[in-house]
């Protein structure tokens, strides 16, 4: 409780859609964690978990919001999907996500992922064990960000 | 017994009910009371259970500790048979009284049983729950053939779960077409030519008129006469909501339990959700029984933080389901097939491996189905769920590109933009005040 939030959010308006947050995402979620392998490699084909939305000159990257109301834990049928109370990061549990797609109509932000190796789904975890998101981390103009804001809750 | 939060149903409404209250009160007793003798489990999935993908542990809807790490008092396979609202108590079947403050009834559903002859033979079956699906698997050894009464979903995923098996299933549904109250038609024959590539057989226009057998099942009449032989029936054609409790209270009824957007019934500290409710549907713009997870969980959740004082409205729910049984993603919400079509425009889209339908009312998405593609269904649902006004989009909903950026700038901005007041901490600041400079 009034514990500080930290989020990825955009700024779209020097975002070049060059689509490197989803190199280093597909990176990070390889087993080889090497860019080449985990691109030419890797059997099964690892999968970034962001999508970068384009329509004209507007591009932005949109990975999973943890949102406050999380549509997606609440619509989870299995109780794979949920929040975590302290750090706010929402969380697919791979041992129990069966793969119905409920959380993926409930996310507004179509921010899920079908994880076609697996079957189940797959979602930003705001990459455990790294300092920062490797999106972040890696965007060559900042376009991607990470700030915190005071838990309301 | 006392306690200060008596919730009666361990399902999704109960269950996020009590995690709502344990957000706002951490310390008020709180008791579960459910008549299934069973850990909370998913209820979807007792279909991955009946086909063997899934053990009982796997299909646990939160962890063994659950009850213990938020101090709730559970007690499984107790009913509760009459209330006491002036008392503020319930009664056990056991004879044990619980006195209570707050009340939730999360009772969920019962399945409609057709009255027709032969209901009582053994071999006849429901599938709604945990029970069922370990008696179904208790009687399968003698069963190589059955008759799944009912297209709908319940109906759909035991016969997936019964085709695992091995299985030989006829399916036997009264309207034209399976999944016919959640899909259009064309969705409809997509999903019946997935089933029958498994091997079931779907037979429409006809319900059962008669299971035969002595004792036991060996077979099905239709109403034209035409006989199935089987071993095993399932009934799947819907479950009503069960209400039986507030029989001979004032709490009002309509079909199911009557609520407003705090879920409350009009009767002061009792609350319902789930399938026993009448929850608010924002395309129907009233109260109707939607039996679906997603929104007994949000109904109860809302429920549950009403009942520990923080008021919190139902954002509203609508019929909203992933179907991907036999192999097929299909995902459906609201008013797919609108009854009188005047007033409303269908979009669609169709391709070899895509069947795409939205229906607009008044430039408000109504209705949605999305067939083979479904990554990008969740945005539409956003904005049929937040009623979001699409005048300017509508041509754009079902293009191939269609994303977040296709949107009003003002709606993906609030969701993606560095909040006012929010502190960047990403390393490289320096950088970012050249940028602002400029």
């Amino acid at each position: 409780m009034g514990a500080a939030v930290k989020r990825i959010y955009v700024r779209e308006e020097v975002c070049m859609g060059c689509g490197l947050c989803r190199v280093y995402c597909q990176t990070e979620h390889s087993r080889s964690k090497d860019i080449y392998k985990a691109f030419k490699r890797e059997m099964p084909l690892p999968q970034s978990r962001l999508r970068v939305e384009r329509k004209g000159d507007v591009c932005f990257a949109v990975q999973c919001r943890h949102c406050d109301e999380p549509w997606c834990v609440y619509s989870c049928l299995t109780g794979a999907m949920r929040k975590d109370p302290v750090t706010g990061i929402v969380t697919s549990d791979s041992e129990k996500c069966i793969g119905c797609w409920t959380c993926l109509i409930a996310c507004p932000n179509g921010a899920l992922v079908k994880d076609r190796n697996n079957k189940i789904v797959a979602k930003c975890d705001f990459c455990p064990g790294q300092e920062m998101p490797v999106c972040v981390a890696n965007c060559p103009n900042e376009a991607l960000v990470i700030a915190e804001t005071d838990d309301e809750s | 017994m006392k306690t200060k939060y008596l919730i009666i149903g361990n399902s999704a409404g109960g269950i996020a009910a009590a995690e709502a209250i344990r957000e706002v009160d951490k310390k008020g007793a709180l008791v579960i009371v459910s008549d299934e003798a069973h850990h909370t489990y998913s209820r979807p999935l007792i279909s991955k259970y009946l086909s063997g993908e899934r053990h009982k542990e796997g299909i646990l809807f939160r962890p063994a500790s659950f009850y213990e790490d938020n101090n709730i008092t559970c007690l499984t396979g107790e009913r509760v048979d009459q209330l006491g609202i002036k008392e503020g108590s319930a009664r056990l079947e056991n004879g044990q009284t619980i006195g209570w403050q707050k009340l939730l009834l999360a009772t969920g559903g019962k399945p409609i049983m057709p009255r027709m002859k032969g209901m009582d033979k053994r071999g006849v079956f429901n599938f709604i729950t945990l029970n069922d699906a370990v008696e179904i698997d208790g009687y399968l050894e003698r069963v190589k053939r059955a008759v799944v009464i009912g297209g709908g979903l319940i109906g759909t995923s035991a016969t997936e779960a019964l085709v695992k098996r091995g299985i030989a299933v006829t399916v036997v549904e009264m309207k034209d077409r399976m999944l016919n109250t959640l899909l259009d038609e064309a969705t409809s024959r997509l999903a019946e030519t997935a089933v029958e590539k498994a091997g079931v057989s779907i037979i429409t226009g006809h319900t059962v008129a008669e299971v035969l057998g002595r004792g036991t099942v060996c077979g099905a009449v239709l109403d034209d006469g035409h006989e199935i032989a089987c071993e095993m029936v399932v009934v799947a054609i819907g479950v009503f909501p069960r209400v039986e409790l507030t029989q001979g209270t004032e709490i009002e009824i309509n079909r199911g339990i009557v609520v407003d957007k705090y879920m409350a019934t009009n009767v002061a500290g009792v609350y319902a959700c789930g399938d026993a409710a009448e929850a608010y549907d924002f395309v129907y713009g009233s109260g109707r029984l939607v039996s679906i997870w997603p929104n007994a969980y949000v109904g109860g959740r809302t429920a549950g933080y009403n009942m520990a004082g923080k008021k919190m409205e139902y954002a509203g729910g609508t019929a909203m389901n992933s179907i991907n049984y036999f192999g097929l993603d299909i995902v459906t919400a609201g008013l797919v097939m609108p009854a009188d079509v005047s007033g409303h425009e269908v979009f669609t889209k169709q391709n070899d491996s895509v069947y795409q339908r939205v229906v607009v009312k008044e430039n408000h998405i109504v209705g949605m189905a999305f067939i083979g593609d479904i990554e990008r269904s969740g945005i539409v649902f956003g904005l049929m769920r937040d009623r979001v006004d699409i005048s300017g989009i509508k041509e754009q909903l079902l293009a191939d590109d269609f994303g977040l950026a296709h949107l009003p700038p003002e709606l993906w901005r609030e969701r993606l933009a560095v909040p006012a007041g929010a502190r960047t901490v990403t390393s490289q600041e320096e950088v970012e005040e050249d940028y602002s400079s400029e």
